[in-house]
């Protein structure tokens, strides 16, 4: 494979408050080739959200990247002038949020939106622009796009208002999208629509796509890699079927017990005891072991992240062949 | 829409008259108008021919029919002090008062908004805390207090600026505006900014919450992911967002001001409504007081109007709800 697209390195954003430092993203490296699909996946809290963001420079105070690089076709992003970064929002790195009902403003209608996210990197004339608007909308598969345009996000159901927000995502044709759950708010039957359509429209405009999700099913339909993040840190890394198939992480085993479809009808479902550190205090050395069923006393110090063949790991006990 | 234009009409008319019937039937009770109207030696029969003449030896409900009756026809009656038709009266007064408050509600509104937008958007920078600290000032400040204080500084010790009336004016339409004089906006600049402080400080409190709250929310956090540069994102997303609080409190404040500079008029001898009825309610001018009454309840009704119009303009989600 040529360079990769992204290369993030030992990425540090923490969130400075009163209460304390909150390192909600702490030591993340990761590689994002072209067209590439990646899974982030973790427990509310665990600094997905927060790597996406700083991605995009996005990092609203107190909080801010205090470490790492990241850098986009060889260009660094970290420490750049907020001015450039804007240029490049948008053109080469887009994102969509979680709840499709907020992030589109209730007061503009559709058009108006659509216009403002073109007109911030060209100017183009209000007639080619409408016709971009309609492309991208019909791309989205939103139907009679053009009779749509003028109107309201109100007037959009909740998958119709997503796929607009990704319509307006991909307008510049950004090379890479930062998807922060896009489908946690949405129905079941929308979900696997609107999964299917991105994972589609990513493939044939070459765009790479980070996918953030608690859902590991839903990741795993999608994403080639995954990631998996727990408390600032990824755990574990490596192709999706073979994570899946066999977890090193007992996080990662966790997380796989706890889906529903794992569990026989009618017993109780697994859960992973306890709930994730606050990021502003976090425990010594491995940041799961009071959590961990295979801990002992080595994880009192932090684990070395272990690599091999593509995947990678960071615990004192790996699990062999995904046995508990 | 239409459908919604006429409801309202409907219940603007209803409003009118129950405000006329509360007017009338109040003004009714706050005195006998007759020993203002002739002398107190004149004959008995004089008396009660006058009495008659004005209708007070009728029952209150028969004189309260006959004054809707007028009202319907547009007549407001004549003024017992002025000896003129009370309409032309207020009409005559009224362009004042409407100069007045519309340069105090919407300076305010121009000033108070951006300022406030900006306390929002960097609310810990020290240009934040000082248009703050302005605005306590403005509410804490009585009008009557800051108008004679800017009285005493601009005009007795400067003498930058004239202490009160209206100076040169221009006619345009059958009516004098003195803001179309440099003299008359030299004039009305301490009265307006008098009035103006406590609006000030309103709008800039309405302002900075709106964007306080809207700067945090998702859309504008996508704009931002679009690139969107910063004043786009505030002045093409979160302006319209924020504006229905702000035009509702305008268009309230427009009225109230329009309704009750009283003390303003009455500290720079403004000749507008508020020196009116101030005199009218001394010496129990009767007609002028409802008419008065009755005009601003109209006022408050029609700004009202607007704002409501306004809102569907500004708030798509509004207009859904109503067709």
């Amino acid at each position: 494979m040529s360079a990769p697209l992204l290369q993030v390195r030992d990425l540090a954003t923490h969130f400075f408050m009163r209460e304390g430092v909150a390192k909600a993203v702490d030591g993340v490296s990761f590689e994002l080739g072209q067209g590439e699909i990646l899974g982030l996946v973790g427990e509310s809290g665990s600094g997905k959200s927060v790597t996406g963001y700083s991605l995009l420079g996005l990092v609203d105070p107190p909080g801010r990247i205090v470490a790492g690089s990241i850098k986009l076709n060889g260009q660094e992003l970290v420490g750049l002038p907020q001015a450039e970064l804007r240029r490049m929002r948008g053109r080469r790195m887009a994102m969509v949020f979680q709840d499709p009902m907020t992030t589109l403003n209730p007061v503009l209608t559709v058009a108006t939106q659509i216009k403002y996210a073109i007109g911030a990197h060209e100017s183009v004339s209000a007639k080619a622009g409408r016709a971009r608007a309609i492309d991208v909308l019909t791309r989205v598969g939103i139907p009679d796009a053009a009779a749509r345009l003028d109107d309201y996000p109100h007037q959009f159901s909740g998958g119709m208002r997503q796929r607009v927000a990704i319509a307006i995502a991909l307008l510049n044709r950004p090379d890479m999208i930062v998807a922060d759950e896009p489908t946690t708010a949405l129905d079941v039957s929308i979900q696997a629509q609107i999964l299917a359509e991105m994972k589609s429209l990513v493939r044939d405009l070459g765009t790479a796509l980070i996918w953030i999700s608690h859902d590991l099913a839903a990741v795993s339909a999608l994403a080639g890699r995954i990631m998996v993040m727990y408390a600032g840190r990824i755990v574990e890394y490596g192709p999706t079927a073979a994570v899946l198939r066999a977890p090193r992480h007992p996080y990662t085993r966790g997380l796989l017990d706890s889906l529903p479809m794992r569990a026989e009808p009618g017993q109780e479902l697994a859960q992973i005891p306890g709930a994730p550190p606050s990021l502003a205090a976090l425990p010594p050395g491995c940041p799961f072991h009071p959590r961990c069923p295979s801990a002992d006393a080595i994880c009192q110090t932090a684990p070395a992240t272990t690599a091999s063949g593509g995947r990678g790991w960071r615990c004192h006990h790996p699990l062999l062949d995904g046995a508990a | 829409m239409l459908g919604f234009l006429i409801q309202r009409l409907m219940q603007a008319a209803v409003v009118m008259l129950a405000i006329s019937a509360l007017v009338f039937v109040g003004v009714f009770a706050i005195g006998n108008p007759i020993d203002v109207l002739i002398s107190p030696d004149v004959t008995q029969q004089i008396r009660l021919d006058t009495i008659a003449r004005y209708g007070f030896d009728r029952p209150l409900w028969e004189q309260y029919l006959a004054f809707l009756n007028r009202l319907i026809h547009g007549d407001f009656g004549r003024s017992f002090v002025f000896n003129m038709p009370v309409l032309n009266l207020i009409l005559s007064r009224l362009p004042a008062t409407l100069e007045l408050t519309l340069a105090a509600v919407l300076g305010a509104t121009l000033i108070g908004v951006p300022l406030g937008m900006f306390a929002g958007y960097r609310p810990d920078g020290v240009p934040s805390r000082i248009i703050m600290a302005v605005s306590v000032l403005g509410f804490a400040l009585p009008t009557f207090w800051i108008g004679l204080m800017l009285i005493m500084v601009f005009a007795v010790q400067l003498g930058w600026l004239p202490a009160g009336g209206r100076g040169e004016t221009v006619h345009i339409l059958g009516v004098e505006w003195s803001f179309l004089t440099l003299n008359g906006l030299r004039h009305l600049f301490l009265p307006a900014l008098t009035l103006s402080l406590f609006r000030l400080a309103l709008m800039i409190r309405l302002a900075r919450a709106g964007m306080r709250e809207a700067i945090l929310s998702d859309y504008v956090k996508f704009a931002r992911a679009q690139g969107l540069s910063e004043m786009k994102v505030v002045c093409g997303h979160v302006l319209k967002n924020i504006s229905i609080p702000i035009v509702t409190v305008f268009g309230l404040e427009l009225a109230a001001t329009l309704a009750f500079a009283v003390v303003t008029e009455t500290i720079f001898s403004w000749p507008g409504l508020g020196k009116l009825i101030i005199d009218s309610i001394q010496s129990l001018d009767r007609p002028v007081m409802v008419a008065y009454l009755v005009l601003v309840a109209f006022l408050f009704i029609m700004i009202n109007f607007m704002v409501d119009i306004a809102y569907a303009a500004l708030d798509p989600r509004l207009r859904a709800g109503r067709a």
